[in-house]
């Protein structure tokens, strides 16, 4: 790692509030009066929930799609820490940004989406837990893991501190760096353990509905899948990132980072398809995922945009064409989403006369809460020192 | 460093490994047997008995202090469509004209032996109480739902219509039982089509029946094995899943995650093990990488 040329972070500066932070904010605005509007008014008068389909766009996106969009820190991380891939250190904080931004919105997602939020507070008291409860190590993990993930960047908060012209901030990042760089090993670590335990744990959930769920996607493998592919979109989400940071921070991409990223992608998505084939030939499910139903084409669907992203990723020329990297990573999320959209939606099937479809709230308080992150991760680059690299130039627009 | 991270790689990868083995193995051989308590309360219900009249959906209502839901009937009368916030209870009809076959079913919670919902739920609001009568206590429930998500009778309804919501389900009228009296639906139906008691003593009756006339009914308590057993059994002369009583095996529907969770999570020493592990490798790459100050940040 001593090798990379890459400078130290920065921040990238310039003027905050730029016209589309400022659009952004609004729509984020909107989101948090509809969101008031929901508490006043009740889940039935605000959304297309019902008791057939008791989750819907909020859970199936911002918490089970959103989260594994978020595993760009995790995986990173493992690519550096543990594959001792130091070339890569560039990229962690930005990824812990987004990741840090992309939990934050989805436990606030939860406390929408739940009916008795001022209850929440009891989920630490451990002596009413049920460990049987799936769902209940996920709260748990991705709880703490967003507090990780904040505590994982503070270095570029108390950096930022050090050189405030405010003395006492002064002090506190002189006193607290050392510490926080000395505690960042253990909790980097935390950082790795927890997303393994609770993105398999997503799949886990499903479990518990197995006699409902169809059998092209009821397997006890399910954790198994959801960690792959979590780990292969997390990848895909630092592509995507560090692809439009430098187009629209007009600095030079990362070009052999990205290539490699991609390059990364390749094992995993073939391991999540192997397993995934597998799986259903053991099973003897082969027959029904060619039955070319409404279930049989989602699974194909899937299947068939990760064989693409394989095919897109194939040489090292093509993974070096930016343009070519880009819709790779892009087919692979899209793949990973609708995968848990499929798990949690389509394969689900709660009886013939139940429908869902996300209504305009559900889906503007989802778009709300994704612009106020986008608007977020603008904001604390300019401000703090987190984007490492390329120097600095033509910022006054973006 | 090749070698150490090859083997936390290897090693992470046989941890995963081993518990889906481990978990999936079982799976297929093991016949689910749960043992009811002596003291199970529970239902009979006999559709062939059954005369429609809805009185218990009536004293139901009255009984649990539910508001009527008048939404299908102009504001006129309690007609829910299917279970819900102001039905803990319903009374269907199956009726198919060109095979000449009818019946009614009366819907409400099964009380599972080993309930699905009692599983998924964080901190125990749903719990299976005295007499295995699958309660639920509002003070630790968040409404989360994943028990709706979990129940493969579709049994568990939310207030959606509230600001202020809880679940809603059937209790086997346990505030009543609590007064020596039984629940109201079987208490007040006219024709004996639902009765109470013991599972044991109610599931002796249903063999019973079947054996006094067993050309007419189907040769099946439907809740003596399903979904590992249930504490409501069922009697008819047409086919079950009819009646939406899915053709569900005998396997209990928590045991699945409830075993691999086990298996993962077995005295939470595979979590730290791995976390020891993750460390080890990140001081040793640190170390062999010779960049101690850059390695964080």
């Amino acid at each position: 790692m001593s090798a990379h040329t890459h400078t130290q972070p920065q921040p990238i500066g310039g003027v905050i509030f730029t016209r589309p932070v400022i659009i952004l904010a609004a729509f984020a605005g909107l989101a948090g009066a509809l969101i008031v509007w929901r508490f006043a008014a009740g889940l039935g008068a605000t959304t297309a929930l019902n008791d057939g389909y008791p989750w819907g766009l909020w859970i199936a996106f911002d918490v089970v799609t959103g989260t594994a969009l978020s595993c760009g820190g995790y995986a990173v991380a493992l690519l550096v820490y543990i594959l001792n891939k130091g070339k890569y250190h560039p990229l962690i904080r930005p990824a812990l940004v987004t990741s840090a931004f992309g939990y934050s919105i989805a436990g606030l997602s939860v406390m929408i989406d739940i009916g008795r939020p001022w209850l929440a507070y009891k989920l630490p008291l451990f002596w009413h837990w049920n460990l049987n409860s799936v769902l209940l190590e996920v709260a748990l993990c991705i709880i703490t893991y967003t507090i990780v993930l904040w505590l994982e960047l503070s270095p570029a908060f108390l950096e930022r501190a050090k050189s405030s012209s405010v003395s006492a901030l002064r002090r506190l990042g002189e006193i607290g760096l050392p510490i926080a760089r000395k505690s960042l090993l253990w909790l980097t670590a935390f950082g790795m353990l927890l997303p393994t335990m609770h993105q398999s744990a997503l799949g886990s959930l499903l479990l518990l509905s197995g006699p409902r769920l169809n059998p092209l996607w009821s397997t006890t493998l399910l954790p198994l899948l959801f960690l792959l592919s979590c780990i292969a979109m997390g990848f895909g989400a630092v592509v995507i990132e560090g692809s439009l940071s430098a187009l629209f921070l007009r600095r030079k991409p990362e070009t052999d980072m990205l290539a490699g990223l991609g390059s990364a992608m390749r094992p995993l998505l073939v391991l999540y398809l192997g397993i995934r084939l597998i799986d259903l030939a053991v099973r003897g499910q082969l027959g029904a995922l060619f039955a070319f139903d409404l279930y049989s084409v989602m699974a194909l669907l899937e299947m068939a945009l990760l064989v693409v992203a394989l095919v897109l990723l194939a040489s090292d020329a093509q993974r070096r064409d930016l343009g070519n990297l880009f819709r790779a990573a892009m087919l692979l999320i899209l793949a990973g989403a609708l995968y848990r959209f499929d798990t949690f939606l389509v394969a689900f099937s709660p009886g013939a006369h139940w429908a869902y479809f996300p209504n305009v709230t559900e889906i503007l308080i989802t778009a709300g809460l994704v612009a106020g992150e986008i608007a977020g991760y603008i904001i604390l680059i300019k401000l703090f020192p987190i984007v490492a690299g390329a120097p600095r130039r033509a910022l006054a627009h973006s | 460093m090749g070698i150490s991270r090859r083997t936390a790689l290897k090693a992470m990868a046989g941890a995963t490994a081993t518990s889906v083995a481990t978990t999936l193995a079982p799976q297929e051989s093991k016949a689910a047997l749960v043992v009811p308590r002596p003291d199970a309360l529970g239902m009979l219900y006999d559709s062939t008995r059954c005369i429609g009249c809805k009185a218990c959906m009536v004293a139901c209502n009255e009984a649990n202090d539910l508001t009527p839901d008048t939404a299908a009937s102009g504001g006129l009368w309690h007609m829910p469509v299917d279970l819900n916030e102001h039905a803990k209870n319903i009374i269907k009809l199956y009726r198919d004209t060109a095979k000449g076959e009818q019946s009614f079913v009366k819907r409400q919670c099964m009380h599972c032996l080993d309930p699905a919902c009692v599983g998924a739920c964080m901190l125990g609001a749903l719990q299976k109480g005295d007499y295995g009568i699958v309660r639920y206590n509002p003070d630790l429930c968040i409404g989360c739902r994943y028990c709706e998500m979990g129940c493969p009778f579709n049994i568990l309804k939310f207030e959606w219509s509230k600001a202020v919501p809880k679940m809603v389900k059937c209790e086997l009228c346990r505030h009543r039982i609590a007064e020596g009296k039984g629940p109201a639906c079987c208490e007040v139906c006219p024709v004996g089509a639902v009765i109470y008691g013991k599972r044991a003593d109610l599931l002796a009756e249903a063999h019973r029946r079947i054996a006094e006339r067993p050309d007419f009914y189907v040769q099946r308590v439907y809740g003596e094995h399903e979904v590992g057993g249930t504490q409501v059994l069922y009697l008819t002369h047409v086919d079950f899943e009819k009646l939406g009583l899915p053709a569900y095996g005998d396997d209990s529907v928590p045991e699945r995650a409830r075993s691999l969770q086990h298996t993962i999570y077995k005295g939470f020493i595979a979590p730290v093990a791995l976390y020891g592990l993750l460390a080890a490798v990140m001081i040793r790459n640190r170390k062999s990488s010779g960049a101690a100050e850059e390695g964080e940040s």
